[in-house]
């Protein structure tokens, strides 16, 4: 049973291929990312990852190749190429920033309930009008908003402003602001940088619970012993390639992975 | 005493109605960087709108308050398919080209629909129909403040309290300060940037309407360049309370207006524009960004 639902990849990617001017930054790159599976994205800077998690938000168009996003509920698959980022969204993939990008002129949980923009539909008239739909729909989005900054513990500084808050909390913040708009998959751009070990222990606690909700989690990070304590598979790029995937213990002793990090000569 | 009283109250009737078209102004700024020179001529558009609403109303007898209420929604209707067409056309395809580009495009913009009112209807002032009465309760405060002035202020009041709570409370409110604050962002939490955009052109092309209305009644004539120099004004106001700011656009107004009432009242209406100008001279010389507006403090 568990096989099965692990051979059903949710995000397939395939051949993608990105050229900036004369420079490839992507390249022919394959992967995926199965149903509740936390999957890490390795590589030295410059490797091109956060290209890659702008190819597949919708930020830059790739020259080359295939993102399929299957809903694991319907198994409904949609092609993401030169879908608008807000329209990825909808289908169910939401990220975070390496560089915290929070409205910081905004309140802890506006900036959750703004992540339920796109689960909602009141308009203008329906902001003018008050019906009972539009009075409903906010109070859920209010409610589910709590829910999810529960979750994040960040429930006891509702009415603080996102900029205010401290470094940690606001990274957990734009997790839940991500989590507000109902993706299966979630994309963590270094999530623990510049964390201290405290704050990465609460972290790794909440990207685990995320999952066992029934995420799945692509991440890039740095810090190699969260990636090797939490992701079930680990993907390694260099020069926009792959160059290796597989298990944590796999990685620990390839090779080319050893070789792209510290150079030619080592061992 | 009565003279400093009267002169104030009408200040601040004049500030408000530029705050009605300022806010349009800023808005747009807040959200996508433009200023938005054909702004005041959506706000004319709204003034010659209510003028063939209430015009044609008024041959068929209808009571004033229906008037005044039709005439309005009319306009603010009007107004906002050009606010909104005008974005579509000249803005839109021009969202990620250089700065220079839609503001060139705007005042292509702002020239077009002048040129088309001027050959749609004439260049003639036209006697806009006296849409406020003097009402009998007003008789005694009459040589300080006007039935009219005391209309527009009561509801503009309303409106900015309206939108205030729009901006603040709603989802497309919500949505609109994620926007301005980030845009990038707001596509990536999945809104629409597109329509929250469209959205912002309508409202500040109703709020411009509904001061075109105010205003005509007020003065009691219109033209088709009504819209230039009273776009100038509010966008004055708007950079004087710190544009991109909507607190500050209704500050600014509001100084701008009592400033020009005093200057005309004390020195002569001659002076109004330089005692205005004067003051957003002097403001941008001690404060760039604007009463209410944040300096803009680049990381290097």
């Amino acid at each position: 049973m568990m096989n099965k639902r692990m051979n059903k990849p949710i995000l397939n990617v395939s051949g993608l291929t990105i050229d900036f001017g004369g420079i490839r930054a992507l390249d022919h790159l394959d992967f995926d990312v199965q149903v509740t599976e936390i999957v890490a994205l390795i590589g030295p800077n410059g490797a091109g990852k956060t290209t890659l998690f702008n190819c597949l938000t919708g930020i830059y168009r790739p020259t080359d190749g295939e993102i399929l996003l299957a809903c694991p509920k319907t198994g409904q698959q949609t092609r993401l190429n030169g879908l608008k980022p807000n329209k990825i969204t909808e289908r169910g993939m939401a990220r975070t920033f390496q560089n915290i990008r929070l409205f910081s002129r905004m309140t802890v949980l506006e900036n959750v309930m703004i992540g339920r923009h796109c689960r909602t539909h009141s308009l203008i008239l329906g902001a003018i009008f008050r019906n009972r739909k539009t009075r409903e729909e906010e109070q859920e989005t209010i409610h589910k908003s709590y829910e999810i900054l529960e979750k994040v513990g960040l429930a006891g500084q509702v009415n603080e402003l996102a900029g205010n808050l401290s470094y940690g909390a606001q990274r957990r913040l734009e997790i839940g602001r991500a989590l507000a708009t109902e993706p299966f998959l979630l994309l963590l751009d270094e999530p623990a940088a510049g964390m201290n070990p405290q704050e990465t222990a609460v972290l790794v606690a909440l990207i685990r619970q995320i999952r066992d909700e029934g995420h799945a989690i692509l991440l890039i990070e740095h810090d190699m012993k969260l990636v090797m304590t939490l992701s079930d598979r680990v993907v390694v790029m260099d020069y926009g390639k792959k160059i290796a995937q597989g298990t944590p213990d796999q990685i620990r002793g390839n090779r080319d992975v050893i070789k792209a990090y510290l150079g030619e000569d080592v061992g | 005493m009565d003279y400093f009283i009267e002169l104030f109250l009408s200040g601040l009737t004049r500030g408000s109605i530029y705050a009605l078209i300022a806010l349009g102004y800023t808005m747009v700024y807040g959200i996508i960087g433009l200023i938005n020179f054909a702004h005041g001529e959506i706000y004319m558009i709204g003034a010659f709108t209510s003028f063939i609403v209430a015009t044609t109303l008024s041959i068929y007898g209808f009571p004033l308050a229906a008037i005044v209420v039709v005439a309005g929604v009319a306009a603010a209707i009007w107004s906002s398919a050009y606010g909104y067409t005008v974005e579509q056309i000249a803005y839109k395809p021009l969202r990620h080209a250089p700065r220079l580009a839609p503001l060139i495009s705007a005042i292509g913009m702002s020239i077009l629909l002048q040129n088309y009112v001027l050959l749609a209807q004439t260049s003639d002032f036209l006697p806009f129909p006296k849409l406020i009465p003097e009402f009998a309760f007003m008789e005694p405060v009459a040589h300080v403040i006007g039935s009219s002035d005391l209309v527009i202020l009561i509801t503009t009041a309303m409106i900015m309290l309206a939108l205030t709570l729009l901006i603040k409370f709603t989802r497309i409110g919500k949505a609109m300060r994620a926007t301005a604050q980030d845009r990038t962002m707001a596509l990536l939490v999945g809104i629409n940037v597109d329509r929250v955009i469209s959205a912002t052109f309508i409202l500040g092309s109703a709020l411009a309407a509904i001061g075109g209305l105010l205003i005509a009644s007020h003065i009691g004539q219109i033209n088709f360049a009504i819209g230039f120099i009273a776009g100038i004004k509010a966008f004055t106001a708007a950079v004087l309370g710190g544009i991109g700011s909507i607190p500050g656009a209704v500050l600014g107004s509001l100084v701008l207006g009592l400033t020009e009432s005093f200057a005309t009242g004390y020195v002569s209406s001659d002076y109004e524009d330089v005692f205005a100008f004067s003051l957003l001279v002097l403001i941008l010389i001690f404060k760039p960004s604007g009463l209410l507006g944040k300096a803009d403090t680049k990381k290097v």
